[in-house]
């Protein structure tokens, strides 16, 4: 069984990291790439193009995104009944207390900070494979 | 800058735990993991909110960083607890990770449905309980941002 991961990020280079790096950590990972918001939110409800998305395992969502901001997305994710389920970790370069905060209070899973070191980036990714897709029982689809 | 992890002396960990053997277990491996852990244990869902709103003999408790809550609790319930928790505005945004003996989907989903932040399984194998152990401080501990004790 494949496991879907929804990447929502505006930055080519750190989709290319992530996808690179997730690639290395597990071949049974689908890596899905929206670069807005507003195109996170269409794949999430199956409008439009992404008419088949399958439903993530799991959403890694950047918090500054054309369109539609993360924090918005985040909000929407966790006000939906159907979607609320799904783990969410935010994934930013901000180290702001404030989006620490507020990120938590609309109930992201957890908050990660992008390292700038290409190393460490790798290694985080990597231990998002080792904890969030290895440890954590993820709900089942549907 | 702001990480509380220098700032502060320590982390504070909240165990929800009824099991002697499971606490005994996860106090020994957090202690050979991570020194700067201050595990503090309470047995049931009524304590742990006493803990949490700091009633009674809890009036000088630490707010935790983390807390790890199991699901079948006497008195209250762990899904009555991380129900109460993420209702409260003060108490939401402390990370609660559900850490149970039951793999059953409905307890995963209903967790998650109350905004549990993860959920885990206690695994039967002592060495593999004790590498979960390890997981939850190397993630929740190391690479996840928490937010800064107020």
């Amino acid at each position: 069984m494949p496991i879907e991961v929804l990447l929502v990020e505006d930055s080519p280079g750190d989709v290319r990291l992530t996808q690179e790096a997730f690639r290395d950590a597990n071949k049974s990972i689908h890596l899905h790439v929206a670069s807005d918001g507003v195109e996170a939110m269409s794949f999430l409800k199956h409008e439009g193009d992404h008419a088949h998305a399958p439903r993530p395992d799991l959403i890694l969502l950047d918090l500054n995104l054309p369109k539609m901001d993360g924090r918005e997305v985040l909000a929407h994710i966790k006000e939906d009944d159907s979607l609320k389920t799904i783990p969410t970790v935010i994934l930013t370069t901000s180290a702001a207390e404030a989006d620490i905060v507020k990120s938590y209070e609309l109930q992201a899973n957890c908050y990660l900070t992008k390292p700038v070191q290409l190393e460490a980036f790798e290694g985080l990714v990597k231990s998002i494979n080792d904890f969030w897709l290895t440890k954590v029982k993820l709900p089942q689809q549907r | 800058m702001k990480d509380m992890r220098e700032r502060r002396n320590g982390t504070q960990v909240l165990l929800v735990e009824d099991s002697p053997g499971d606490v005994r277990l996860t106090l020994e491996t957090f202690r050979d993991t991570n020194c700067a852990v201050h595990l503090h244990v309470v047995a049931d869902g009524m304590e742990a909110m006493s803990f949490l709103r700091r009633e009674g003999t809890n009036v000088g408790a630490p707010r935790p960083d983390l807390i790890l809550l199991d699901l079948n609790l006497p008195k209250m319930d762990g899904r009555q607890v991380l129900a109460l928790i993420k209702e409260d505005n003060g108490l939401k945004t402390i990370p609660t990770v559900i850490l149970t003996t039951s793999a059953a989907e409905a307890d995963i989903v209903r967790s998650y449905q109350l905004q549990a932040n993860c959920y885990l399984c206690k695994p039967v194998d002592l060495e593999v309980f004790e590498n979960l152990v390890k997981s939850i401080n190397d993630f929740w501990l190391s690479e996840a941002k928490l937010p800064a004790q107020n």
